[in-house]
């Protein structure tokens, strides 16, 4: 035997190794691009330092983004969460129903985000689209879904709600199952009624699992791009352009990358934060729930 | 059981038909937006002569987008990324679950960063650098960055797996004169294989369905579906009934093994954090 078993664990993980560093490479590469003032029309870049960053927080097209995406990613994780939790709720009554429906819960989310954008887009056409035509029995015949500003935000949120809602009811779906049952025997020989129960037994004990969809939601709608960019491709004007599709334009469209790679840096950095504080709030409840246990 | 009860009962029956039909009502209007004849998309709504012509035409190429062949790039690119991926992240994935040992914690928190991390922060270099090293718009170059998504899905997914697994099996293996290695492909990954198929699926959808990368990474020879649909928008007239047989062409595969691993999925959307 000798160094075998010691170094075995190392061996196995090294091809995963490598192909992290692979990854990594790429990043570190763009975190050092940021410092020049790279583009396609100056292919030998000069360092300009942190220029670059200056320059971004000191737009009013970045601070624009930037709250975009904050009411995006909130609103969107806001919107799921409250929606798939009912959903799970609904599901865990186990009706007749609800046995059935439940085999194709899973149904939107496995659609590619664009797709179910691009899907959207033809329905909510203003003139065309089936939407206005449904709604036109109720007097509202020709809303301009996409082509105000606030509709064309309400509009990508409602897509990203469509995709992801089942995502957060299969997580809540997965909790409510594991309860133990008891505390509950005990509240309906108590008398308590459906609304007690579920402030303080249902609700308390499910939050840890429905805490972990609402991290994973929240950050991905913070990085948002595939939606936003078949919807509204950031239109009308600047009122949906996240920060993911602004470092696109300012990469791919303008062919600035030294600029628009800055711009993901800060939404990484953004986003590593956010991790960092849910995360270990998150932590917090699962060791409060295990104490509760 | 009380009238109170049953109304209430009915009620929330409801309440999540409701929601069911905002679940399935786009794909449902896919389906008729696709049947219908060029001359008949924006004069009717529900009422039409079904045809099949924009499928004909969506799997002719005859509109200059070569569809088929896209479809023929998501699935090599999708399984060769999962391929890869189980190669290098099965080891990894059980090391880290046998042996605690540091470099393991840091690079498995390094991959489930790649999960939360914007795809922006990477592709754009990667743009730069496929272009100099010849790999834009190639299958290898599409395989290597799809890593990003189906290499923490693997190893964070078996991971969990292999931890569940009582490392007393593999000792009575050992016991009775199995190397580790034999210990390991005919004890652990026959008792995990449920696990690596659900993961494996998984990660073939989620790679499937990626847009960012093919869109910024391709341009023609390895462009996947999720770009290839898109393109059908472009153009001066609106080809709707063509939009909408490629939307859901492009969601046949990933929606069929969808209903495949239902029972697996959480653990494997959660990436382990809850356990099903």
């Amino acid at each position: 035997m000798g160094w075998r078993p010691t170094l075995r664990p190392y061996l196995l993980i090294v091809p995963a190794l490598l192909l992290t560093c692979g990854i990594l490479y790429p990043f570190g590469l763009g975190l050092y691009y940021t410092l020049f003032d790279f583009s396609a029309s100056k292919p030998q870049p000069d360092m300009v330092r942190l220029h670059n960053y200056e320059t971004v927080f000191t737009q009013d097209a970045f601070w624009n983004s930037a709250w975009v995406t904050v009411l995006y990613a909130v609103g969107a994780a806001t919107a799921e969460t409250v929606l798939g939790v009912a959903v799970a709720l609904l599901l865990h009554r186990s009706s007749r129903v609800g046995r059935v429906l439940e085999k194709i819960l899973i149904l939107p989310l496995m659609i590619a985000p664009v797709i179910a954008a691009i899907m959207w887009k033809l329905m909510l056409q203003p003139s065309v689209g089936v939407v206005n035509h449904l709604l036109k029995p109720f007097g509202l015949g020709g809303v301009q879904w996409t082509d105000t500003p606030t509709g064309a935000l309400l509009s990508s949120i409602a897509v990203d709600v469509w995709v992801y809602t089942p995502f957060v009811a299969i997580l809540a779906l997965a909790g409510l199952r594991s309860l133990p049952t008891s505390p509950f025997e005990a509240a309906a020989v108590d008398g308590a009624g459906w609304w007690y129960t579920f402030r303080r037994l249902t609700l308390p004990m499910l939050w840890p699992y429905v805490l972990v969809a609402v991290i994973f939601r929240f950050m991905d709608s913070l990085k948002v791009f595939d939606i936003i960019y078949a919807l509204t491709e950031g239109g009308p004007g600047d009122s949906t352009v996240v920060l993911q599709i602004r470092a696109y334009l300012e990469a791919i469209r303008f062919q600035r990358y030294s600029f628009g790679i800055s711009y993901t840096i800060v939404l990484w950095a953004v986003v590593y934060l956010a991790a960092m504080v849910l995360v270990r709030h998150l932590g917090k409840i699962q060791r409060k729930a295990a104490e509760a246990k | 059981m009380t009238v109170r009860k049953r109304l209430l009962g009915w009620l929330a029956d409801l309440a999540l038909i409701l929601y069911f039909v905002f679940a399935l009502f786009p794909v449902a209007w896919m389906v008729i937006l696709s049947l219908k004849p060029a001359n008949q998309l924006f004069s009717t709504y529900f009422s039409f002569t079904p045809t099949l012509g924009a499928y004909r035409t969506v799997l002719g190429d005859s509109e200059g987008i070569p569809f088929v062949r896209f479809f023929v790039n998501s699935l090599v690119v999708s399984v060769g990324a999962v391929l890869l991926s189980l190669v290098v992240g099965l080891p990894a994935a059980y090391a880290s679950a046998r042996w605690r040992f540091k470099g393991s914690e840091n690079l498995m928190f390094t991959l489930l960063s790649f999960r939360f991390a914007p795809e922006l922060t990477v592709i754009i270099p990667l743009f730069v650098l496929y272009q100099k090293l010849g790999l834009f718009d190639t299958y290898v170059g599409m395989i290597w960055v799809l890593q990003l998504v189906t290499l923490p899905l693997i190893v964070w997914i078996m991971r969990s797996y292999f931890a569940d697994l009582t490392p007393e099996l593999e000792q009575a293996a050992l016991l009775d004169g199995y190397t580790r290695k034999q210990a390991f492909f005919r004890v652990a990954l026959p008792l995990v294989k449920p696990g690596v198929a659900a993961v494996s699926l998984l990660a073939f959808i989620f790679a499937w369905n990626n847009f960012v990368f093919p869109l910024i990474l391709t341009s023609n020879e390895a462009q996947t579906v999720t770009v290839g649909a898109l393109s059908f928008l472009g153009g001066d007239r609106p080809k709707y009934n063509l939009t909408a047989a490629a939307a859901l062409v492009s969601v046949v595969p990933p929606l069929l093994l969808a209903l495949t691993i239902q029972r697996y999925l959480v653990r494997g959307l959660s990436f382990g954090a809850v356990k099903s």
